[in-house]
């Protein structure tokens, strides 16, 4: 077996390598490198299609990759002894044995994990399904019933690390409200969160780091704020013009967008004194926040689908 | 836009979580675990209780219809053995598709990562059910042959020796093992379902009209039929031959198929 490293002494708790997957010539996952740190959510954002549940299934030792390794706190995953009480997963809510109760379910996987039944009860609770709901079979679960259970399967062992394919899908809004503060809290208390997600607004909110993952391929990753912050910055002006010369002028790189705006790569403050001195008043200046990223992310959706033109 | 990792954001960093030794997952309990995911379901439990009510059908049909000298523990031992190797195989079938067809295998292949070790953990169980499903359906006909003696009111016969017993008793777990193939081997019920009926019944009938109507393959029959060097099994007594026909058809029907599944399941993706 290989030797483990202690994750508190250095290292990121999910190290995935040059991780590729082939299926034939189809390329699903390509030379995929990233990593999740401990007490930090890392969102693995991309488009549906993206590669990102053939690398955590690789990453959980369900699919074995082509090339490149995928590692949990140093070790394989399949090297684990009792994975489930170091990483909890949930890939797919739906895939459970419709015939079982959810109760069932728990009480199974518990069961593997050598927990005292107790903590079945104790876990229903904690996720919110109740008694009643709890001794019902699972082919009568709504889909956020079903990602309760998941999640409670997740983390009854009481692992370290969390690994979610689209956990919110299903959840109304106050259950992804409910999602969102129990996997901060579970970073804040130093477990590590890699949760995957098709929907930008929804990983922009619970994230502190960003992988951005299209056909395959990190497209961009960093922390939030970095990403953010190379958004750039929006400014409107009466005399657009004017303000797309004096931008042109001192070099700086802008675009205008379909409804006016003018999207610069470059910090407001500059931009400001730029226009200030080109004499031209600006109506609006500010921060483009998530505008970038979601453009960024618009385009690898379009590039990514059959129906490009209509995204 | 800059897309790289850089330096660590201002906040401190949290203490990751020290790892905690946990020790690996013990074979029993994973034997303990798969033996109650095959009756943890509804179609589980109605399997589980068809052993004895098959059983008891079985039983029942041997008092009303056979003839008062027939009334002997064979005869009831016989007649039981047909729902048994239908419904202990199915047990074993299920025991290994629902993971693919249920995509339980999900949850189950993140537990336990080895997957070596959970289709170990499945054949054990699939083999004591086999022989504890056996033992209750002979409890069932023993009931029986002293029911069946009562109405006809003769002394009931115990014409079944330990031998014989044990002889049935392998043939039972053939077909629970032949069942397990078939699920490693398509790992889809249905499909390993179908597969279990043309194992049983359509082969040996293509076999038999083959030896009936073709010279050469008529000496050959025994060596490659499997059905009907187990059907030898219940026999009064099998010969040295006969004992190595079984293991020669044993081996191309049984071994060579599991070898291959096993092999097959280990490799697939889980999805």
């Amino acid at each position: 077996m290989p030797a483990r490293v202690a994750a508190h002494d250095a290292g990121p708790m999910i190290t995935i390598e040059s991780l590729s997957k082939s299926y034939g010539r189809f390329t699903a996952v390509d030379h995929v490198s990233f990593t999740a740190e401990s007490g930090r959510v890392t969102g693995f954002l991309g488009p549906n299609g993206a590669g990102k549940s053939t690398t955590l299934r690789i990453l959980t030792g369900l699919t074995p990759p082509s090339s490149g390794t995928a590692l949990v706190d140093g070790v394989r995953f399949a090297d684990l002894p009792n994975p489930g009480r170091e990483v909890g997963v949930l890939l797919d809510a739906s895939a459970q044995h419709a015939g079982r109760t959810g109760r069932e379910i728990l009480t199974v996987a518990a069961a593997t994990m050598g927990l005292p039944r107790v903590q079945v009860d104790a876990m229903l609770e904690r996720v919110g399904l109740s008694e009643d709901e709890s001794c019902r079979r699972v082919r009568n679960y709504s889909l956020g019933m079903r990602q309760r259970l998941g999640i409670a399967t997740a983390l009854i062992g009481d692992p370290r690390v969390l690994v979610l394919d689209e956990p919110a899908n299903g959840l109304d809004p106050a259950g992804i409200r409910w999602m969102r503060d129990l996997l901060r809290g579970y970073a804040d208390q130093g477990g590590t969160v890699l949760l995957s997600s098709h929907l930008l607004h929804e990983i922009e909110v619970i994230a502190d780091d960003l992988v951005v993952i299209g056909n395959g391929r990190i497209v961009a990753q960093g922390t939030k704020a970095e990403l953010l912050a190379g958004a750039g910055t929006v400014v409107r002006a009466r005399d657009r013009d004017g303000l797309t010369a004096a931008l042109a002028a001192a070099g700086v790189e802008h675009t205008v967008t379909p409804d006016g705006a003018v999207l610069v790569q470059g910090e407001a403050a500059h931009v400001g004194e730029l226009a200030q001195r080109a004499g031209v008043p600006l109506t609006e200046l500010r921060s483009a926040d998530s505008a970038g990223l979601e453009e960024m992310f618009l385009e690898l959706t379009a590039t990514s689908q059959r129906e490009g033109a209509a995204a | 836009m800059s897309t790289t990792t850089t330096s660590p954001t201002t906040t401190a960093p949290t203490p990751a979580r020290p790892r905690v030794e946990v020790p690996p997952i013990p074979a029993t309990r994973l034997v303990a675990v798969e033996l109650r995911k095959m009756f943890d379901t509804r179609a589980g439990a109605w399997l589980l209780a068809s052993i004895g009510l098959t059983a008891a059908l079985a039983s029942a049909a041997v008092v009303l219809w056979a003839p008062d000298e027939a009334i002997t523990f064979s005869t009831f031992g016989t007649a039981l053995g047909v729902p048994m190797t239908v419904v202990l195989p199915i047990i074993a079938i299920l025991s290994v598709t629902s993971e693919w067809s249920q995509r339980s295998g999900l949850t189950t292949f993140t537990l336990a990562p080895r997957r070596g070790r959970v289709l170990l953990a499945k054949g054990v169980g699939v083999a004591i059910v086999g022989v504890l499903g056996t033992l209750v359906a002979f409890g069932v006909g023993a009931l029986g042959n002293l029911l069946g003696a009562a109405v006809a009111g003769v002394d009931p016969v115990w014409d079944l020796s330990l031998a014989e017993f044990l002889r049935i008793l392998l043939a039972m777990n053939l077909s629970v093992a032949v069942g397990f193939m078939l699920g490693l081997v398509f790992r889809s019920s249905a499909a390993a379902i179908v597969g279990y009926f043309v194992y049983s019944f359509v082969l040996p009938t293509l076999s038999g009209l083959l030896a009936a109507f073709q010279e050469w393959f008529r000496d050959l029959q025994p060596w490659v039929d499997f059905n009907l060097a187990a059907t030898r099994l219940y026999d009064v007594s099998p010969t040295g031959e006969q004992w190595s026909q079984l293991g020669v058809t044993a081996l191309i029907w049984l071994v060579v198929p599991l070898a291959v599944g096993t092999v097959l399941t280990l490799r697939s993706e889980v999805k």
